[in-house]
Parts: structure tokens; C-alpha cells; sequence
């Protein structure tokens, strides 16, 4: 079909569950994240350091940031196909549509690799 | 069936429709109104497009939480130099806005994951909830503003 070439799995079901299971681990991970911050007010580098060292937390960290990536995505692709469309913006549209996911797409990856690279570089 | 064929097929139907449509039976062309300033916001209006506009944010905001991140992960100089930089009123009002818009987003996020497995899924108890999500949100805000000031 080709209303679904830039969608992420091609299909409409697939990319849904994607948003809901993404939306789970990314429910987690912030109350992981935001939690350990609130209960230490006077975060020091070597305990900060020590939590994002933690193999499980790697492996969180690195799940968590795939669940990023890709409900980002979708959540892109539904806004930009919702909003910066023909219907909406005359013939230009789809042209621009195309150019703005073009723009996240690369954002997308930067952030998968820069974050690939801090939790498990090094 | 030749291509001349369906486009005789497409005349007579749509000439029927027509037909119809002038002794009020069938609408042809039923209102579209796609103008996001003209139509009325209920609150669960109101709070998905909210949902959307956060989410764009935190797109964008990720740059800012990855570099602060990766910086403070770097080294114990890189650590205080983060610490520093989050000190700064204007910084530590762009990082509130980034919680806010956080939190915002997971609250309204969970609504819809309740709704999806069949809770307030009725108008009133969708109206419920999203004055819920809206007043938990300003809880969120006021606690995080306490929490980085």
C-alpha cells in the first residue's frame, strides 16, 4: 500500500503495538530514571557513574532507547501524515511531508547511535 | 471490463447519486472541516492534541537530555559541568519545560493505554479522565518546580 511507505512496519497493527509496547518500557525506564533522581538530591559522578555502569541497567538503557527510537517514529509518522498532507497543504505536500520525516529519520538515527554510544561506549 | 466501461459505470453511478442527493436522500459531499482553529475543544480534544504537541517536544528535547547525559557520564569535571549549566535559570526553566512536557506526556500516555484495554472508554468517563490527566499534569509541574528549585 502506498498511504503506508513511510510507516514503520508497513502495517497499521504492527506499528500500534509497537507505540503500546514502546510506550511500557519508556513508562519504566523514566520512573526508573526520574525516581532514582528524586530520591538522591546530592547525586554524586561515582554513583551516577556506577548506576549507568550496571549491566541490567545497559541492557535497560539500551532497550529503553530502542522503545525511543521507534515510538518516536510512529508517533512522527502519524503527526506528519495527520498534518503535512495534500489535504492540508495543497499539492506542496506531500513534498514536504517527505522532507520533514527525512529530517526526524536522521535525528532518529543520531540519537540511536549517540545513545548506543554513551550507555555502552567506553 | 475495458477501461471505457468502468468510466460509463462511474458516470451513471455518480449521476444517480446526484439524482439522489437532490431529493435529500444521500449527502454527496458530507462536511469536511479540517481547520484546527475553527471547531470546538472539548477537554479530551484538548488533551490529545496536547499529547501530540508533547511528544513532538520531547522529540526534539531528547537532543538537550542525551548531551546533558552524555556529559555528565563523560567525566567528574564533565559531571560538574552539567550540574552547572542545569544551576542556570535559564537551563533549569528548559529542563522544567522538558519534565513538565515528560510527565505531561506519560500521564496522557497512560490514559490511552487504559483505553485500549477497554477503561474510560465512554465519553463521560473519558471527560473524567482527561480533566484527571490535565490535573495530575499541574500536580507534576508544581512538584518538579519544587524539585529543581
Amino acid at each position: 500500500m502506498v498511504t503506508n511507505a513511510t510507516s514503520l512496519g508497513r502495517s497499521g497493527l504492527f506499528d500500534w503495538l509497537v507505540q503500546r509496547f514502546s510506550a511500557l518500557v519508556l513508562l519504566a525506564y523514566a520512573i526508573c530514571i526520574l525516581g532514582s533522581l528524586a530520591l538522591t538530591p546530592d547525586l554524586e559522578y561515582e554513583s551516577w557513574r556506577a548506576q549507568f555502569d550496571m549491566p541490567a541497567m545497559r541492557i535497560f538503557s539500551l532497550i529503553a532507547l530502542l522503545s525511543l527510537c521507534a515510538h518516536a517514529w510512529v508517533g512522527i509518522w502519524t503527526v506528519t501524515t495527520d498534518y503535512l498532507n495534500e489535504a492540508q497543504l495543497g499539492r506542496a505536500g506531500t513534498l514536504i511531508r517527505l522532507l520533514a520525516q527525512t529530517v526526524c529519520a536522521l535525528l532518529t538515527l543520531i540519537y540511536l547511535f549517540w545513545g548506543i554510544r554513551i550507555f555502552w561506549g567506553g | 471490463m475495458n477501461c471505457d466501461c468502468h468510466a460509463r459505470l462511474l458516470r451513471i453511478y455518480s449521476r444517480r447519486l446526484r439524482k439522489q442527493a437532490s431529493i435529500g436522500k444521500v449527502k454527496t459531499s458530507r462536511p469536511i472541516n479540517l481547520n484546527l482553529f475553527s471547531i470546538k475543544w472539548p477537554v479530551t480534544a484538548l488533551v490529545s492534541i496536547a499529547h501530540r504537541v508533547s511528544g513532538i517536544l520531547l522529540f526534539l528535547a531528547t537532543a538537550l537530555l542525551l548531551y546533558l547525559l552524555d556529559l555528565s557520564l563523560q567525566s567528574e569535571a564533565g559531571f560538574r559541568q552539567a550540574a552547572d549549566l542545569l544551576a542556570s535559570p535559564a537551563a533549569s526553566f528548559l529542563i522544567w519545560l522538558v519534565v513538565v512536557a515528560l510527565l505531561y506526556h506519560l500521564i496522557a500516555g497512560s490514559r490511552h493505554l487504559l483505553m485500549d484495554i477497554g477503561i474510560g472508554e465512554s465519553w463521560r468517563a473519558g471527560k473524567f479522565a482527561a480533566t484527571a490527566v490535565i490535573v495530575f499534569s499541574l500536580i507534576g509541574a508544581i512538584l518538579a518546580g519544587f524539585w529543581l528549585w
